[in-house]
């Protein structure tokens, strides 16, 4: 096959990370780091040789009358335990993986450029690579996956890597219980997306993602009309693949961990907790789309909880006071912005432009949200917090990284002509187009995110102008603002991208152009939240504080995520732990625990009672043994007569 | 006078007697051990007189006579080893003053 040479991409990495992983407290940090990059840099320039190949390239049979093909680069036979039960491992390439190749290595390499300056000189660099290493292989290993039980496997291993990663600082308290919170949080997810996954296979016959796509209404036929507690078994099966995608991508009400997760290092927030893991969900749902959109009860699970999601973080995000918590809930909004997009999509609809959306909103949020988060890794590396209090008038002190941030900021709340404009101008079409509740819903929260942002960028560059002190704050090195100027132009260009023609849900092209009416509506909101902002918080004063003492209840609530994590410290410790674990575990030690205690107890007494006949003088062992002997015979004889 | 299969048992019987008492009452190890000699050997009568007198035509039983003897003295040999080694050890052979081995 012409592009089998892409299963390099998924090699380099996990070679790196073994390499690293074994031999790195031996190299230098220096080495360690560079080396990394370096495999890094190589798995990028492959993987754009790749996506851009298939893109853009004719000659081998990528677009067949129009329609972009699927192509199975490689797909090999890994277990095989029936007929039917057979779990592959291989490459598929089509216009979405593709993409998320692009995402992906670049993401990666800017943050492996990144770490050179914003981990140098921390305690286990080699193993920082390590790990990045480990996070990239998965990554992509997931987005090529041909079947959906790889898909699985992968999905667990990035799930692993982002908890090495968020508990990077494990000396740190609250960086290992985040670590934990993260961990189980999406493990608990994922329990429903195994379960997903073996009810479709189970009637489908089959993990494979293009004879699941190709032919959905087969997959959903396949159920033959059966039904569990109401609903089809496929509307379930799907759903609790849904729900794994849900816990991975902090859909309301699995979102909990990740605003946690930002106790791992700045960067690592950028690759993992903002560009690419957590849209993973996003990527899942749309790799199976045309079975999803066949399930209409599915579809309107994923707009409502994408909906309520969206609007809870974005309230969330506007009072929150550490820097990376905003950039946090700002992620989940946006990804939310994401999930509804699929889930209002419907091919009849615009041809589908939903899923386009949603995919064209993922790459760009990526680019600038990952842009962001390196601004605020660079910002609390130069005064060393991550709260809001302690910055202020920075933009004297760090120009590139100002500019930089403003950029992402208007990426972010879509003003022309950044990237944010065109992908959220498409989403709010879809949403319009499928029901005017969604469309009203999401220009509202995207009137939000531009509020938001924008607090967030004038407490940090303008608002006051604290006494630093001698430690004066200063722009980053080079190794960290190349990836900001890079990500910066990224943003402003990769709104131009003529997406339509690329990635859309059946694989055609589509003629995509700027609905005015929405996109014009948008802009004057998002302009007009951004103006709001610019006057509450260009300077320093004290209208934003009266305006929370006038709603000092609502204000709180937001400020503490409206309980959420409060109500599951409630659920799990009052109401699981107290009520179910703990009488299990009682029967398990003093029922269970307690019969093989008993057992062995027993034995040991009834040793300790006999052990005494063992006197050690062996003509008495004679004389029982002939008593014995007598005795038996006496019986014997009396038996006999 | 006709010799009968009793004339031999009987010997066999006392021997065996004097076997046992002997391993019972003897302090002394190879004493015990010649005991036990008796005992064996008063078997091996056993048998061979049983081949002789009940399957006249057949040699089983004085062929397991043989492998008895010889296996006997193999045994004999391990036991003195077994004494000597003691003695060596704990410069006795009374077997009641060697109680170490109980529980």
């Amino acid at each position: 096959m012409e592009f089998s040479y892409t299963v390099a991409v998924l090699i380099i990495p996990i070679v790196m990370f073994l390499f690293l992983g074994i031999v790195g407290v031996k190299l230098s940090k220096k080495t360690a780091g560079v080396l990394g990059t370096c495999a890094m840099g190589v798995t990028t320039l492959i993987a754009y040789a790749a996506a851009l190949t298939y893109f853009f390239g004719t000659e081998q049979g990528q677009i067949v009358d129009g329609v972009r093909q699927q192509l199975e680069v490689m797909n090999i036979t890994w277990l095989e335990f029936t007929e039917n039960l057979v779990i592959k491992l291989g490459i598929l390439l089509d216009p979405i993986s593709a993409m998320m190749l692009i995402v992906i290595t670049t993401v990666s390499l800017m943050v492996h450029i990144y770490s050179l300056g914003y981990m140098d000189g921390e305690k286990g660099f080699q193993r920082y690579y390590a790990f990045l290493s480990l996070f990239t292989f998965s990554m992509l290993g997931l987005v090529v996956a041909t079947n959906i039980f790889q898909m699985y496997i992968f999905w667990e291993l990035v799930g692993v890597s982002s908890y090495l990663l968020i508990g990077f600082y494990y000396t740190l308290p609250a960086a290992v219980s985040a670590s934990k919170k993260a961990f189980i949080v999406t493990r608990f997810a994922d329990l429903g997306f195994l379960l997903g996954i073996l009810i479709l296979s189970f009637y489908t016959d089959t993990f494979d993602f293009v004879t699941l796509t190709s032919n959905p209404g087969a997959a959903i036929a396949s159920a033959g009309g059966a039904t569990f507690m109401g609903c089809s078994v496929m509307a379930w099966a799907l759903t609790l693949i849904f729900m794994g995608g849900a816990g991975k991508s902090a859909m309301f009400p699995l979102h909990i961990w990740l605003p946690d997760a930002m106790e791992g290092p700045t960067p690592v927030s950028a690759l993992i907790h903002a560009a690419t893991m957590v849209v993973a969900g996003v990527y899942l749902v749309a790799r199976l789309f045309p079975v999803y959109c066949l399930e209409e009860g599915t579809m309107t699970i994923i707009t409502v909880i994408g909906c309520v999601t969206a609007l809870y973080a974005a309230a969330v995000a506007c009072v929150q006071s550490d820097i990376k918590r905003v950039l946090a809930f700002s992620t989940i909004s946006q990804i939310a912005f994401m999930i509804t997009s699929l889930g209002v999509a419907r091919p009849e609809l615009h041809e589908g432009v939903g899923y386009m959306a949603s995919m064209f909103h993922l790459f760009t949020h990526a680019m600038f949200k990952a842009l962001l988060f390196l601004c605020a890794g660079a910002i609390i590396h130069a005064v060393h917090s991550n709260e809001m209090s302690k910055m202020g008038g920075l933009r004297k002190y760090m120009p590139i990284c100002n500019i930089a941030f403003l950029i992402g900021c208007l990426a972010i709340s879509g003003i022309w002509p950044f990237a944010g404009f065109f992908s959220k101008d498409e989403i709010l079409v879809a949403a319009y187009a499928n029901s005017p509740v969604w469309g009203i819903w999401l220009s509202v929260v995207a009137g939000m995110t531009a509020f938001y942002m924008f607090r967030l960028y004038y407490k940090i560059f303008w608002w006051n102008n604290p006494d630093y002190g001698h430690h004066t704050p200063h722009e980053a090195p080079m190794t960290m603002t190349f990836p900001l100027i890079f990500l910066s132009l990224v943003s402003i260009v990769a709104g131009f991208i003529p997406f339509g023609d690329l990635v859309t849900w059946n694989r055609e092209g589509l003629t995509t152009h700027i609905n005015w009416g929405v996109a014009g509506t948008s802009t004057v909101i998002a302009v007009g939240a951004i103006i709001l902002a610019t006057l509450l918080y260009r300077k320093e004063n004290a209208v934003p504080e009266k305006m929370a003492d006038s709603c000092r209840g609502l204000w709180t609530a937001a400020y503490k995520r409206f309980y959420m994590d409060e109500l599951y410290q409630f659920i799990t410790h009052k109401i699981i732990f107290a009520c179910i674990s703990r009488p299990i575990a009682w029967f398990d030690r003093r029922i269970i625990d307690g019969t093989f205690d008993m057992l062995a107890n027993v034995t040991n007494s009834a040793s300790y009672a006999v052990r005494k006949l063992q006197g050690g003088s062996i003509q008495g062992y004679v004389w029982v043994y002939l008593a014995g002997a007598a005795l038996l015979a006496a019986i014997a004889i009396i038996c006999i007569i | 006078m006709e010799i009968t299969m009793m004339m031999y048992l009987i010997p066999s019987l006392i021997m065996f007697g004097c076997g046992v008492y002997g391993f019972i009452t003897r302090k002394n190890m190879i004493a015990i051990l010649i005991s036990l000699e008796l005992m064996l050997n008063s078997v091996d009568i056993n048998f061979t007189v049983f081949n002789r007198f009940l399957f006249p035509g057949q040699m089983e039983g004085m062929f397991f006579t043989l492998f008895a003897i010889g296996i006997a003295a193999a045994e004999t040999a391990l036991a003195i080893a077994i004494v000597i080694n003691v003695f060596r050890a704990v410069n006795k052979v009374d077997i009641r003053e060697l109680t170490k081995m109980k529980f």
